[in-house]
């Protein structure tokens, strides 16, 4: 049977479609979630995409976490479900608590948009076992609140558990604390980053590389496994 | 109808790029002598009903779980008269 993917919608996503692509692309059936629906549908797992969803209003992503929809996402992905949170997708992830730290504007103020390089750290995630530990990777990178932050404490923690998903490499863009570009929960189900994988998954369009394309053949592979 | 102000502002130790921005620009605009400026947000709430503990605490709650992110964010409440 093929994998079910759900892509939700917020009110200001932008990245809804694309997300749904990489998701056919990888050879899973994509499932379109609207925020407010409690029902998932029965996916086995759920991407939250990119964009301004409610228009950044209050703080990026923290109305989104109120919405029928992740009341939903937060139970299940507590239960294990696999979740990735692409950019705005993340920071509704920490301001839903199910990551740690939070997001805030760029150190330099300004709106970024290039190809990122990035090495992955952290290879047994959910949405990262067809990298291999310590691969380097460029997908591009696009916002304004992209600025990772945690107390020491945490930051530590996230190092020492080895839950620095990928970090940024050949120079920090937006003065995120140590390099950090993405995290993992503890089980590993849960993953976030600012960068979109999303948008390279075919050679004809993007950056020209399917970097990105492995996010969507891991979840695959992992819930083939399972 | 009373109001409740809600003060939340980034914590000390996390840095504050466009709190930076305007007091870099200050000089420019022949404001001298501001060491540092914090940008923070204020949020008026027209409360129905007294405000009596209750109802403060129901606004704290708000102010924690809500207009504030308390891994960056500090908050007070307070009556205005």
């Amino acid at each position: 049977m093929t994998s079910r993917i759900g892509v939700i919608t917020f009110p200001g996503t932008l990245d809804d479609r694309d997300t749904q692509r990489a998701v056919r692309v990888a050879g899973a059936e994509a499932v379109p979630l609207w925020h407010r629906d409690k029902d998932l549908k029965q996916v086995d797992a759920v991407v939250l995409p990119g964009g301004f969803s409610y228009g950044d209003y209050l703080r990026a992503g923290a109305i989104s976490r109120f919405s029928p929809v992740m009341e939903s996402v937060i139970e299940q992905a507590k239960a294990g479900m696999p979740v990735l949170g692409i950019c705005n997708g993340f920071q509704v992830l920490t301001e839903s608590h199910l990551l740690p730290g939070a997001m805030l504007r760029n150190n330099h103020l300004h709106f970024i948009c290039r190809d990122q390089k990035l090495r992955v750290e952290n290879a047994e995630t959910s949405w990262t076992v067809d990298y291999t530990s310590g691969q380097e990777i460029s997908v591009p990178l696009k916002n304004i609140d992209g600025r990772y932050v945690a107390d020491a404490r945490t930051l530590d923690m996230l190092e020492a558990e080895g839950r620095v998903a990928f970090r940024y490499l050949d120079g920090n863009p937006n003065g995120s604390l140590r390099d950090i570009a993405g995290i993992t929960n503890e089980a590993g189900n849960v993953v976030g980053l600012m960068p979109h994988p999303e948008h390279a998954v075919e050679p004809l369009i993007g950056t020209g590389r399917t970097d990105g394309l492995g996010f969507f053949t891991s979840i695959l592979k992992k819930l083939v496994n399972a | 109808m009373a109001r409740v102000v809600v003060d939340v502002m980034l914590k000390p130790e996390i840095l504050d790029p466009q709190g930076q921005a305007v007091q870099r620009a200050l000089p420019r605009l022949g404001f001298e002598g501001i060491a540092d400026v914090r940008q923070g947000k204020r949020f008026e709430l027209e409360v129905e009903g007294p405000v009596d503990e209750a109802a403060l605490a129901r606004i704290h709650e708000m102010a924690e779980t809500f207009l504030a992110n308390t891994v960056i964010e500090d908050f007070t409440v307070r009556v205005d008269s």
